[in-house]
């Protein structure tokens, strides 16, 4: 995998980042920053949202209203990133996102997309045949579940609120958010106790 | 703040233009070719955002209502399991009333 760069890409770079920086752009502090930002994400942020949505109906609230408020409560900066948006599974409704276009992906709260989220195959097919691509995961939805697919097309960035699972009553955030994996927030698993 | 009216409320039967400006020249586009000429259900406005077909290319952007469309699977592919939808962000310019 980690192929050393090739020096004329690392020159490009390096004359690009100059530029917009001469053009009073951006600084090298700033891109430094921002890479930092999205190193330090991981779906641990998506997930522990989770866990206080089940757990605290006012969070619940405001993350299906304002999916980028609700991250900053967390101590999350959104400063610059996308809005986020957070759909609600439901009894009988699942969510599983997919950017067809490219591969749009709320890296403030999830961190950097896999490899499998950006792949042609996984793009093509998440939208045509869900349930096809749900089996492959060994996902099982409860019976009469629909499925809504949600193209990530345009400004937001989406991610899943799935339904608590049961068997947790009781349980406090912590143990709630380590059910919570990033591929719960994409929807391609359902979380369980 | 630029001001904006979202024209579509919630509940309101839209079709998406058959249109296919990639066919004219080079473009940026965000409006998936598979819902092209389809007929959904506006969710939900979304807000409003500078049109990324023109951000693309630098040109002064326009402020758009964005919006939360919901389509039928089968209604698209004519395949999958009645009752399973997409919800896809659509801008404004492409949307019309369904007849």
């Amino acid at each position: 995998m980690a192929h050393a760069p090739h020096p004329e890409n690392v020159a490009l770079l390096a004359r690009f980042t100059a530029a917009l920086a001469a053009a009073g752009l951006v600084t090298e502090d700033q891109i430094a920053e921002q890479i930092a930002r999205t190193d330090r994400a991981s779906p641990r942020i998506g997930a522990a949202m989770v866990a206080r949505a089940w757990t605290d109906a006012g969070y619940h609230a405001l993350m299906l209203k304002d999916g980028s408020a609700a991250a900053e409560a967390m101590g999350i900066s959104m400063v610059g990133a996308p809005p986020l948006g957070v759909l609600a599974d439901a009894p009988g409704l699942h969510h599983l996102v997919v950017c067809t276009l490219c591969s749009c992906y709320p890296r403030a709260v999830l961190g950097y997309p896999p490899h499998w989220y950006k792949s042609a195959a996984y793009r093509a097919r998440a939208v045509r045949d869900p349930r096809g691509v749900l089996a492959e995961w060994g996902t099982t939805l409860p019976e009469a579940t629909q499925i809504r697919v949600v193209d990530s097309t345009a400004d937001y960035r989406w991610m899943v609120l799935p339904t608590r699972p049961e068997g947790t009553a009781g349980w406090d955030e912590a143990r709630l958010a380590a059910l919570v994996t990033r591929d719960v927030l994409v929807g391609t698993r359902l979380p369980t106790a | 703040m630029t001001s904006y009216t979202a024209h579509f409320t919630p509940g309101t039967r839209i079709r998406v233009k058959a249109d296919y400006p990639e066919t004219r020249g080079p473009c940026h586009i965000r409006t998936p070719h598979y819902l092209r000429g389809r007929e959904g259900v506006v969710e939900r406005p979304l807000g409003a955002f500078r049109n990324p077909e023109d951000l693309a290319f630098a040109r002064p952007a326009a402020t758009i209502p964005l919006y939360h469309v919901r389509f039928d699977q089968k209604g698209i592919w004519n395949e999958g399991e009645a009752g399973d939808t997409v919800l896809v962000e659509l801008y404004e310019h492409w949307l019309e009333p369904a007849a």
